[in-house]
């Protein structure tokens, strides 16, 4: 199993800091995973031009790539005026259109108010529904007073990030073996 | 009809296209050698002539995993090692190629096959030709629409004078040589979408149409469409040949033929288009209704025949070779085609027949 960690903003620190949690999460519950992280922040990205994704170079072929590669991507990412990051966005729009399919997506959200709980109900989870992920429903969203000098200090976010990855595995190996049942029943 | 050297009264055309790919066989990882790739697409060819096949076209692909990228190169080989059968691009991109070079090319390799030569124009799906040859993806449209424009002026007048954007001005220019008749069929690339069909059936250029699979009836509104668009224009559709292309496996049951070509299709398109053919779209291929072309012999028939009724188009283009498909694989195939499938074709959509 292949799981993409994507930190989806190229400013602030909370949600990179709660991807860190999430990855060191899921490493320590399952080693044989194979784990990478994208942080936006590190790379230099266009905007989507249209082209396949093959065609990209540089970081855009890099990033693009691995996510296509992924059975699992976690999505962690900050909500900016009530909707997701348009650094976020742009990864969607540079990748093909059916490009989750017979993925598992999961998603982490860090947010400066509570009242930003559904956007990525509303906002977030048509998007990769579109794009025909596995979505694994409960999403974890985490406050900005959940933080204290780059450390999660609420004991209840660990154990939410701590669902989010059983949830988010469990649902992979579950996709897993249901498409395998299928593909063998094609019989070709 | 006559001007694109169609006969309907002769029942619907059959046509093999390649797009020159060059992909490993999946089952065993290996890859034939370019060398070889490109001396059996020519055995193919001649192996599909002997079969009755009437038309042949050979892709220009510039990225990797594409053997055919002097495409034109190709189908003059395969000019001299055939006699009757009419042979084309498919697709010639015509937006980063200059349209006199490309028409110097097709009219000779016209004279070369004695009138049987053919160009199809297309626009890429991939677009690392443009850095390679030189232009900018900014202009994908223009250049296309632009340079088609010129290849089809080019086609209809022997003396040119013609200014445009992308190409210097042509002033009194005599494009030689010229083909056998006069002029050449033309097509127009479409993919399976009405946008680009419009566009084609204004012009009243006859539309070669590609497509991956679904239902046959969605790809009826693209043709429905184009017909629609030459009608506005104040032409008879009834004189524009349309052209359908896809996928073509045919085996001795459809179990056979599904189980043998699924993981080229899958594997093919994973490494040309970075996403593999889903296998529960391909399993609706056996529905009769769908255009995969994959199956039992009779089977096949029976689609082809459906989508006749509904198309009532003039030529059918079967892909048989992508993504490695071994050269027995493509021999048993046109075994198929020349004893079974092709004959009954032709016997049911011949017109007046008794």
């Amino acid at each position: 199993m292949k799981v993409v960690g994507l930190s989806g903003s190229i400013v602030g620190t909370k949600t990179r800091i709660a991807m860190d949690y999430t990855i060191k999460t899921l490493t320590e519950k399952f080693p044989d995973i194979e784990v990478t992280l994208i942080d936006l922040a590190d790379y230099d990205l266009p905007f989507s031009d249209g082209r396949n994704y093959l065609d990209y170079e540089g970081d855009a072929k890099y990033v693009t790539q691995t996510i296509m590669e992924a059975d699992t991507l976690i999505i962690g990412a900050p909500i900016f005026q009530a909707s997701i990051p348009a650094t976020l966005k742009n990864i969607f729009d540079l990748l093909p259109v059916n490009a989750f399919l017979d993925k598992v997506t999961s998603i982490l959200i860090t947010a400066g108010s509570s009242k930003h709980y559904l956007i990525a109900e509303h906002q977030l989870k048509p998007i990769l529904a579109y794009m025909k992920a596995q979505i694994v429903q409960t999403y974890a969203f985490i406050e900005e007073k959940d933080f204290h000098r780059k450390q999660i200090i609420h004991d209840d976010v660990l154990f939410r990030i701590q669902r989010l990855v059983d949830d988010t595995v469990e649902l992979t190996e579950t996709f897993a073996k249901i498409r395998e049942a299928k593909d063998t029943a094609y019989g070709f | 009809m006559d001007k694109y050297r169609i006969d309907p009264s002769k029942g619907l055309e059959f046509g093999i296209y390649t797009l020159g790919d060059h992909l490993p066989d999946p089952r065993t990882g290996e890859r034939i050698s370019t060398e070889q790739r490109l001396h059996e697409i020519i055995e193919y060819a001649k192996m599909a002539e002997q079969a009755n096949v009437d038309f042949f076209s050979v892709g220009e692909s510039h990225q990797e995993f594409f053997a055919t990228q002097a495409h034109a190169i190709v189908l003059s080989a395969i000019a001299q090692a055939t006699n009757k059968m009419r042979i084309g691009s498919s697709s010639t991109i015509i937006s980063t190629s200059d349209p006199v070079r490309v028409y110097e090319n097709f009219a000779t390799l016209d004279l070369l096959s004695k009138g049987r030569a053919e160009i199809v124009a297309g626009r890429a799906s991939r677009i690392g030709l443009f850095e390679l040859l030189g232009y900018n993806l900014k202009d994908y449209e223009e250049l296309f629409e632009e340079k088609f424009e010129l290849l089809l002026k080019i086609n209809e007048e022997e003396v040119i004078n013609w200014n445009g954007e992308y190409r210097s001005a042509l002033k009194n220019a005599k494009i030689l040589p010229r083909p056998v008749a006069g002029s050449l069929p033309i097509w127009r690339a479409v993919g399976g979408t009405p946008p680009s069909a419009i566009k084609a059936g204004y012009a009243g250029v006859p539309m070669f149409m590609a497509h991956l699979g679904g239902p046959a009836t969605s790809f009826k509104q693209t043709i429905d469409a184009y017909r629609e668009a030459a009608h506005r224009n104040g032409l008879d559709p009834s004189q524009l040949p349309v052209a359908t292309a896809g996928f073509f496996y045919a085996a001795d049951t459809t179990q056979q033929a599904f189980s043998e070509y699924y993981p080229h299709i899958n594997e093919g398109m994973k490494r040309t288009n970075g996403q593999g053919f889903p296998k529960q779209y391909f399993a609706q291929g056996t529905d009769p209704h769908n255009i995969i072309n994959v199956g039992s012999p009779q089977e096949i028939i029976e689609k082809i025949l459906y989508q006749h009724e509904l198309f009532n188009h003039q030529r059918y283009i079967a892909q048989i070779d992508f993504g490695g498909v071994p050269f027995d694989k493509l021999q048993k195939n046109i075994e198929i085609l020349g004893t079974e499938i092709i004959p009954a074709i032709k016997k049911y959509t011949m017109k007046n027949r008794k």
